[in-house]
Formats: structure tokens, sequence, C-alpha cells
């Protein structure tokens, strides 16, 4: 087996996770200020206070992995989305200190309540219009990234952190509709309701769009053998969002979140489709990139043995919290 | 939007790795590149440097309240607690800023050195970052949601995986230093050629490993013993404060001379390895054939090469770097004038963190007398100078990274690979635009953050302390109330039930 094969998986791995996961802390902070300040907005943050930096571990886990297993990606992405990764990194710190600041100072706890949303709405929006970016094609040259410090700015890129931002306040809100119950479920549950056909919408505009931004991703989708994919993946997708949109009155509260990750994973194996196998879209390929086997080999043999660990003890700490919010405490 | 023609074939990767020719890179960018990783560096370390230190002090409060029962360790134990949370939060966001700024800023480095330190990065996130996160909820929050012994176990693992954390991230920085084990690929790529183990432990790593986890158990010591000297000062003179403030001065006393003969050994060991920087630390422009004197204090001049107003003592360099009073020693005048550090802030940096860490060490002595005359709670002038040297231990961390990192300059891999080639094509205006972005976000949350942590410790610690998860299980549960919910730091004995 082609080690830098291996080592893309683990990477898309590793940033599907984070997505998914750090996604829904996100997403509440998005749509904190449609809580109730008080107890609403208490139990939204406590939905997710102990899992958070666990959640967002998987973003360095990304951006480490990638500097390792392929660095000559990492250094030419990098610069090239300059001021979106900065954006996210500020907005990253505003929502990461809200969680224990907001409980330190009382007088000023709706101000890091804005923080907090203000926070999670920059990267959120950032880390969108990276893939955006990433998309549409950066310019390279040599070995090094050649274009301007705006050529991230598009209509497009716009539009895919609008999608993320619609697409992490459902994640959000459906995590709390299985976290929470009373006022704050219902609100939950009337956010999601708004968010869905948002983000079906925004989905269907990235893919439509997709298909046009090169050569590449349209003989992909359009031209046979990937018209094989292209056809059923809308009726999947179809499918899938009409199970959501039904479990959302549904009794079981923890559909709605379960059909949302369904749907982020549709859409992001439609990404692998459309990217494979470059690590650059259009520019560099996962083997043009890659780090020397001796590399690759010497972090495997720790991943292999530490991220099934990391699974175990993060699913731990998920199951000590386990449960709805509001009933927690006092035993 | 216009989309550039794919370049696969047109030009091929296998050109050398270099910024020259994509965009001329202007000494201003590089300039305010260096700037904003030197600013936000050491914004970041300041938190792990005391986190480091905190998440072991909470591990051994914890166990001996397991151990002994007595509850002003566990009363301890929540007080810490609280104050760890904050101080780790910032780090963990300063951190992440740190991983990403070696792409967005120092590209051309990241390209060619990635093989050879992105996997012991990739290391440290998947052994400690995840360790550490994965423990911290249960550590904050899970108090009454498991049982004592697990945890005990889940501060273990965050002390283990903040340990962990330095092992990996000082093993790259130390390799940066002393690099070994590499070879150079066509491209222009280090790449390892040695075994794994050789790399890790390069030969400055176990001496900077040692000396920057022994700074970081000092610097914490120093902060819980000026808590607690504050407080004894202040009257509160309850078991917590006592406690704390004899554990804090029993660890200057006993720490404070090892880091001493530690630091020594790591100048020595600097010595064989970067003597260039050496030389800037003892201010030595000329070469000594028959011993070289210690300057004490002076004011180096680059341009002139001279220290001026130079305080010396005769000999004392050769005897304290080569056991030897008339051993020869080299000075940069051996060295080209492009391939020095600049004396002036290397020199200086090294003489605050060499004299803060005798105060220390005086400190340490100052308390033992203390102890043996029966005076340690009582004396105020200890406990003055206790809480003086309070926030010493940072600035002398600090002060210490910059003789390391601002002393092995101009090179950014030792002997290898210079700073100025090593950095990103970004435009000035781009890195000006974020450098001033983090200098606002940085003083404005961090400060802030800071004054949380004050704010804090200002308050004893009492009987009855709660988690940081009281505050908001107590809003979210049933009985909320104006009261309840100022916050933990309340020095008012809680009445809430889970502060049992």
């Amino acid at each position: 087996m082609d080690l830098t094969v291996i080592w893309a998986f683990v990477i898309a791995v590793a940033v599907a996770m984070y997505v998914l996961m750090d996604g829904f802390d996100l997403g509440i902070g998005i749509l904190f200020p449609g809580f109730k300040v008080g107890k609403e907005r208490d139990q939204a943050m406590n939905a997710i206070a102990p899992v958070w930096d666990g959640n967002e571990t998987w973003l360095v886990l990304g951006g480490g992995g990638l500097l390792a297993a392929f660095p000559l990606a990492y250094a030419i992405v990098l610069p090239a989305l300059y001021a979106p990764l900065i954006a996210m990194l500020l907005g990253l710190i505003f929502r990461g200190v809200a969680f224990e600041f907001r409980w330190r100072d009382p007088n000023h706890r709706r101000a890091w309540d804005g923080a907090f949303c203000i926070g999670s709405l920059v990267a959120t929006f950032a880390q969108g219009i990276t893939l955006g970016a990433l998309l549409q094609g950066i310019t390279v040259e040599g070995r090094a990234y050649a274009g301007g410090w705006w050529e991230w700015l598009s209509g497009f890129s716009l539009l895919t952190g609008a999608a993320l931002v619609i697409g992490y306040a459902l994640l959000g809100s459906t995590w709390l509709i299985w976290k929470t119950e009373g006022e704050l479920q219902a609100d939950a549950r009337r956010y999601a309701r708004i968010c869905y056909p948002g983000l079906l919408l925004a989905f269907g505009a990235v893919s439509l769009a997709t298909p046009f931004l090169e050569g590449q991703y349209y003989q992909r989708w359009f031209e046979y053998p990937g018209l094989l994919v292209t056809i059923p993946m809308p009726l999947i997708v179809l499918v899938a969002a009409l199970f959501g949109w039904r479990s959302l009155s549904g009794a079981k509260d923890q559909m709605p979140f379960v059909w949302t990750l369904a749907l982020f994973l549709l859409a992001m194996i439609g990404l692998g489709i459309s990217i494979w196998p470059d690590v650059i879209p259009g520019r560099v390929t996962i083997w043009e990139a890659a780090a020397p086997e001796k590399s690759q080999l010497f972090m495997l043999v720790g991943a292999a043995v530490l991220v099934p660990v990391i699974l175990i003890y993060t699913a731990w700490s998920y199951w000590v919290f386990r449960g709805k919010v509001g009933e927690e405490g006092y035993h | 939007m216009k989309l550039p023609e794919p370049l696969k074939g047109a030009q091929p990767l296998s050109v050398p790795v270099s910024n020259k020719g994509v965009t001329a890179v202007d000494d201003t960018a590089l300039l305010l590149a260096r700037i904003q990783f030197a600013f936000t560096v050491s914004f970041h370390f300041i938190f792990p440097a005391f986190s480091i230190g905190l998440a072991s002090y909470l591990a051994v409060l914890e166990g001996l309240w397991l151990k002994t029962g007595q509850d002003k360790y566990l009363n301890l134990f929540k007080y810490w607690l609280k104050i760890f949370a904050i101080a780790f939060a910032m780090g963990v966001v300063s951190g992440i800023v740190m991983s990403y700024q070696f792409g967005t800023n120092w590209s051309v480095f990241s390209d060619k050195a990635g093989p050879v330190i992105g996997p012991l990065m990739a290391y440290e996130v998947l052994t400690a970052f995840f360790l550490e996160a994965g423990f911290l909820g249960v550590m904050l929050f899970g108090m009454n949601r498991v049982g004592k012994g697990l945890h005990f176990t889940a501060t273990l693992m965050v002390a283990l995986g903040t340990f962990i954390s330095a092992f990996w991230i000082l093993s790259v920085n130390s390799w940066m230093q002393t690099p070994v084990g590499w070879a150079m690929n066509d491209v222009g790529q280090f790449v390892p050629a040695a075994g794994w183990w050789d790399i890790v432990f390069n030969p400055s790593f176990p001496y900077r490993l040692v000396h920057t986890v022994i700074a970081a158990y000092l610097t914490t010591a120093l902060v819980v013993g000026g808590v607690g000297a504050w407080h004894l000062l202040k009257g509160h003179k309850t078991d917590e404060t006592k406690t704390m403030f004899s554990m804090a001065m029993w660890m200057a006393a006993l720490v404070a001379p090892v880091q001493i003969f530690v630091g020594d050994l790591h100048g020595l060991n600097t010595l064989e390895h970067q003597p260039v920087k050496v030389m800037a630390m003892e201010g030595h422009y000329q070469s000594h054939p028959d011993g070289a004197p210690l300057i004490l204090f002076g004011l180096p001049d680059d341009e002139a090469e001279t220290v001026r107003a130079a305080i010396e003592i005769p000999k004392l360099s050769s005897l304290i770097l080569k056991h030897d009073l008339n051993a020869p020693l080299a000075g940069l005048d051996t060295v080209a004038k492009q391939d020095r550090p600049p004396v002036p802030v290397v020199f200086w940096s090294f003489r605050i963190m060499v004299g803060l860490g005798f105060l220390m060490l005086a400190l340490g002595l100052f308390s033992l007398v203390a102890r043996a005359a029966k005076r340690l709670h009582d004396w105020r002038p200890l406990h003055r100078f206790a809480l003086l040297m309070g926030p010493s231990g940072f600035v002398a961390v600090i002060a210490g990274w910059v003789t390391t990192e601002v002393g092995r300059q101009p090179w950014v891999i030792y002997n290898l690979l210079r700073t100025k080639d090593a950095v990103a094509p970004i435009d000035a205006p781009a890195v000006a635009t974020s450098l001033a972005a983090f200098v606002i976000v940085y003083f404005a949350v961090f400060g802030i953050g800071t004054l949380y942590i004050l704010k804090l410790m200002g308050h004893a610690p009492h009987p009855g302390e709660t988690p940081p998860a009281s505050a908001p299980i107590r809003t979210a549960g049933i009985t909320p109330s104006p009261a309840m919910e100022k916050n933990g730091a309340d020095p008012r004995p809680d009445t809430s039930e889970e502060a049992k």
C-alpha cells in the first residue's frame, strides 16, 4: 500500500473529524445571540464546554499532519490563504477564551457572549472561504505561492463561506436538540428548521458552481465514468435530507444530528471525488507534495497506535458527559 | 474570476526551494514577520510555562488529598484549578496560532524542514494535545461525574500531556539549534538520514528539555509562593495559605540550585555546539588567547565591536566555561560579520535570566532560614520578597528564550538555513496588518484573562472552594439565583450543594 495515499486518507479523516466535531461547537456559537440570556445560554455553553478543546485539536492534527506528510502543500496553501487563516485564528481566540471568561466576569458576560458568537462566525466563514479558495485554484510558481494576498476573494469563496456558516449552524442546532430539553430545545428545533432549507440551497449552489471552475471538476462529474456517481449523488443527498427533515419532528432527539452528519459526510465525499488525487486542486498532487517515505513511515507507526487510543478516550469523555445538559450535577 | 493555468508539467516542482524570484521578499516584510513570530511565541510561552508546572502541582495536590483526606488539599486543588482553566485556555488558543504560523509566515522553512520536524510536531499533537484536551473536560467539570480515582487519573493525564508537549516541541527547537541526522534531497529539502532517535535526541535537546521544564516548575512555584505570601501579608493565615506558601518555598529552595546547575551544563553544551552564541552572551568581541575575562556588566556596541563601561573579572570566563583560568577563548572577531547575532540583546537578556536565577536561589535560602527559625508564616520581609518574586519566573523564562533564539541568529536552522531565506512570500502590508491585529487582540484578550487570574488570586482560598464547573452547573441547574451566579471566586463560604 502506498504510504502517501494512506496519509492523504488520514489527513482527510482529521479534517472531517474537525469539521463534524468543532462544527457543532462553532454552530452553537453562531446561533448564540438567538438564545435567551441566562439559563438558555448557559445550557447551550455547557453542552459543549467539556468537549470543545478536544474537538479543536483535530484542526491542529490536520495542520500538523499536512506539514509532516505533505510539507510542500503546507508551504503553498498557508501563504495563499494568509488573510482568511489569520482571521480564523483570531476568531478561534475569542471563541476559545469566552468559555472561561464569561463565568469569571458576570458584569461583562454579555460582551463575552458577543465575542463567542463573532469569534465562531468569523472562524467558520474563514474556513468556508479557505475551502472555496482551494477549489477555485491558487497561483503556484515553482515551489511557492505566487498570487497576491486577495486572490482568495471571489464570489465562489464567499458562497462557500456562507454555506459553511449555515452548515455549522445546523450541526450546532441539531446537537442542542440532542443534548438539551425544554425551551432551549424548542429554540434549537426552530433554528434547525430555518437552517435546513438554507443548507440544501447552499450545498446545491456550491455543487452546481464547482464543476465549472476548472476542467478537471467538469470531467470528473459530467463524463463517463464520473456520471455513474453524478446521477445518483443528488438523489442520495435528497433522500438523506428528507429523512433529516422528518427527524426534526421525530421523537428520537439524536436523529437530527445524525442525519446532519450524514449530509456533511456526503458533501465531503463529493469534495474528495472532485479533487482526488490532488492535495492542491489543479496544481499539486499528493505524490508531488509528499514527504519522504522515512518521514511518513515514522509517523504512521505512531498514528496507527495512537489514533485508536485517542478515539477511545475521546469517546469516554463524551460518555462521561452523556445525557441532557440540564439534568447534570446535583448527585 | 480569473483562473490561472494549471502548472503541472508547465513548471516542474523540482526547482530548488527558495523564496527568491517568487516575489522579492523585502527587508520590511522579513522584519515584520520576525517581529510577529517573536511577539506571538513570547506571549504564547507565558501560558505553557505556567500550565506545565501548575498541572503537576494540581496532580500533587489531588494526590495528597486522596492520600491524607485533608480538606485543605482539596480546597487548594479547586482554587488553583480555576486559575489553571483560564491559563490553559489562553495557552491553547495562542498555541494554535503558532502551529499555523510556520506555514503562513515561514513557508520556505516549512517546505525545507517539514520532512524532519513535521513528524515530531505530529507526534506532539497525537501524544500530547489530544491527551490534554481529552482529559481536560473531566478534570475541570467531572468531579461529580466520575469516581475520585478516575478523576485523579484525568488530572495526571493532563499533567503528563503538558510534559509530553514540551518534550516534542523542544526536540523540534533543539534540532533547529543543533541539526543532526539529515541529508538534503535534490529539491533542497532536509530529509531524515539517520535514525529518528538521533534526530529526536539531538545534542542540545536533553539539556534544553530539562532546563525548560524545571523553569516551568520554578515559575509556577514562584507564582504560588507569591500568592501565598500576599495572603499571609493580608493576614489570611489559614491552613490553605500556609500550606501553599510552604510548598512553594520548598520548591524554590530545592529547585533553584538544581536549575542553576542545569543551566551551567546547558551553557557548556551551547559552547560546544553554538560557540558564537556564547561569545554574544559573554560579550566577547575579541579573542582571548590566555584566559578570557567575565564581563559582569557593560554596554556592548556591535559597531565598535567593544563592550563599553565594562565591569570585568579577569580570566573568570575561561574558568567557568573551560574550567581553566588560562584556557584560550575565541571571540566574535573569528566570525564573519554577517554570521553574528546582535550582541546587546543576547548579552542583556542572558544577564536578566541569570540575575533572576540567583534571586530565586536567595529566596529559597531565605525561606530555609525562616523555616529553621520557625518563622516561615510570620516573617514579613520573607513574604514581601516572595511577593516581589511572584512574576519573576515569567521574566526569566522569556529572557532565556530571547538569549537562545536571538543568539542563534542569523540562522533558523543553525549554520544551514538563514532566517531571511526561510520567510514566506507575503507582502509587507499583509504582515503589518496581521501583526497589528495580533498585538491588539493579544493585549486585549490575554490582558483581560490575566486580570481575571489576578482577581481569582486576590481571593484567599477558603473552605468549601468550588471547582470551575460550579459556575456553569449551578446556573444551569434548578436554583439559579443572582447571588449564586456571581462567580466561582466568591470568597464567601459557598452553600450550594456541589460544594461539599
